[in-house]
């Protein structure tokens, strides 16, 4: 009940601030509007080998592919204003109240979910001018699927931003964590193209997972098992990362 | 005793290029402080007062010892401690985008207030600060003065039984200082106990009404300004030389009736002596005979630096 209520409290105070500052959502879709108008066509060609013929197969194999890298880098990079919030003292000002020390974290994950979303929506609503079709049902799981990444991603960027406590030290480290991720989850292009190395490797990546599964959301194939096994794996490492990053909250520090 | 605290210290380690060692930052530390009291612990920079501070505050977890503050014990109960008191960072605590306003209202229901009394509260607060008309602008377009303002406000709007303010008034004008020394009194009558650090010596010895000196993480003096000044018997003579202070040090030095001697700078001394008024003619004479060339000669009651140099062998105005 408090732990409900104190979440809240966070959460709609990180809304206020963010609602404050209408730059982000520019800048948030602003870059997936350029990939899906300059570089979505260059793989029109490049999927007909992995059975798109139309502009709508091209977009459902390519969107889910970018919603994931959305929620990934969005994610990732949350540390930066929690490193900005311990430097003003925010932090510290917390830390001396009762305030349950998972809302704090929570509190600032759920806002990162939300902006999450907001952004994928807009994205979804662009492309489906571009010819994308997707069932309202699967399109709500697919949301969940990056609902739960973002959360993931940004509580480990939030336990990585308090151990660190500097942005020259997070940035290069979060970009580190990034790069493999990003190149093993078929993100821009599917792994079917890959070597048979490349694609045992990369089933070692949660996130390829969650794309293949995000992918078949969008392809309305509820019957492929990546479906449940990407939501699967990335709730257990949202829940793993809620918990590490919401020690380091309660953790008191120098 | 509203806080008390037993052998309390901290360690913490430190990478010194390769080697890691450990660097006792506080190294036993016993204090009383009375309820209603506002009590200053003075020292240095790096002398422990902000470590002892933020384990007091629950922020850091002691190494040793125990303590209680405002009836709860630290270690076991530190949920219960942070109910009762409060705590004002050195650095600050507002966020440039929000306004006082929701920052009072923000941090009254993280103490459980709910939303109609934390909003109460906080419009009282506004006013006691004298806040309220810049109330509804964003933070980052406060002066100095009002964000420090702020920042008290904060830390009381739970009506705490203790508030610890670390350095209150460091980086603030001389108009806003005492500005703030009115309002850390005018928290006193409202009931509150006041622990507060600095590093200066005035304020120690305006605003509080006991002190701890602390030093390398020690406890080095301990009382009422005026019986830790007392402590130190006799007077200080400050003597203002044409030639070079060392010279005149070394002829000065020799001489049994001063205690104690510092060079001031190049061209002033201090020498502690039992009295003052039999001391100065002998001065004088000294440096006559030798034919040093005297400036100015003055008498003081010892000050608080006087009783940290005696207790340190350094100067508080210089470390």
């Amino acid at each position: 009940m408090k732990l409900a209520r104190d979440t809240w409290l966070i959460f709609q105070r990180q809304i206020n601030l963010l609602l404050r500052q209408p730059v982000w959502i520019f800048v948030g879709v602003f870059q997936p509007v350029m990939y899906l108008l300059l570089f979505a066509p260059l793989l029109k060609p490049a999927l007909a080998g992995a059975g798109a013929a139309s502009d709508a197969d091209t977009y459902r194999i390519f969107v889910p592919g970018l919603l994931v890298l959305l929620a990934i880098f969005g994610g990732l990079f949350q540390g930066f204003g929690l490193i900005a919030e311990l430097r003003a003292g925010v932090i510290e000002r917390s830390r001396v109240t009762p305030v349950s020390r998972l809302a704090m974290l929570l509190g600032r994950s759920l806002r990162d979910v939300v902006s999450l979303i907001a952004q994928a929506i807009i994205i979804t609503i662009l492309a489906l001018a571009f010819g994308l079709r997707v069932q309202l049902g699967y399109l709500l799981l697919a949301y969940l699927m990056l609902a739960l990444i973002a959360m993931m991603t940004s509580s480990v960027s939030y336990a990585v931003a308090l151990k660190v406590k500097s942005e020259d030290a997070l940035a290069p480290l979060m970009n580190t964590v990034a790069q493999p991720i990003l190149l093993l989850s078929g993100i821009l292009l599917p792994l079917t193209f890959a070597p048979l190395w490349l694609r045992r490797v990369a089933d070692w990546n949660p996130f390829s997972w969650a794309v293949d599964g995000t992918r078949a959301l969008f392809g309305g194939d509820l019957g492929n098992d990546r479906i449940w096994e990407g939501l699967l794996i990335v709730g257990v490492l949202a829940i793993l990362s809620v918990l590490w990053a919401a020690r380091e909250f309660a953790r008191s520090i120098r | 005793m509203i806080i008390e605290t037993q052998g309390l210290r901290k360690s913490f380690r430190s990478r010194d290029g390769r080697t890691k060692k450990s660097v006792e930052a506080v190294r036993g530390v016993d204090l009383q402080v009375a309820e209603g009291e506002i009590f200053g612990f003075l020292g240095p920079n790096g002398a422990g007062k902000t470590t002892t501070l933020r384990m007091l505050a629950t922020l850091m977890e002691p190494d040793g010892g125990s303590a209680t503050v405002a009836g709860c014990d630290l270690r076991r109960q530190p949920g219960q401690v942070r109910r009762r008191i409060g705590y004002v960072a050195q650095g600050g605590s507002t966020w440039d985008e929000s306004t006082a306003r929701e920052e009072l209202v923000l941090q009254g229901r993280m103490y459980g207030l709910s939303r109609s009394i934390a909003e109460r509260r906080a419009a009282a607060a506004l006013d006691a600060f004298q806040l309220t008309e810049y109330a509804d602008r964003r933070c980052k377009t406060y002066s100095g003065g009002q964000r420090r303002r702020v920042d008290i406000a904060l830390g009381i709007i739970h009506e705490p039984k203790v508030v610890f303010l670390d350095e209150p008034t460091s980086g603030l004008d001389p108009q806003s200082r005492a500005h703030m020394w009115d309002e850390i009194r005018r928290l006193r009558t409202e009931g509150m106990t006041i622990f507060l650090t600095t590093h200066y010596l005035d304020e120690a010895d305006a605003l509080c009404d006991r002190i701890s000196i602390i030093d390398h993480g020690q406890i080095v003096a301990e009382g009422t300004p005026d019986e830790l000044k007392h402590q130190i018997s006799g007077d200080v003579v400050v003597v203002g030389v044409g030639g070079p202070s060392r010279d005149a040090a070394k002829l000065l030095d020799a001489e049994s009736f001063v205690r104690k001697l510092e060079v001031v700078d190049d061209h002033a001394l201090r020498l502690y002596v039992d009295d003052g008024a039999t001391a100065m003619p002998l001065v004088m004479r000294v440096l006559d005979h030798a034919g040093v060339a005297m400036r100015s000669i003055e008498l003081h009651r010892p000050s608080l630096d006087d009783v940290f140099l005696t207790k340190t062998g350094r100067s508080l105005r210089e470390s």
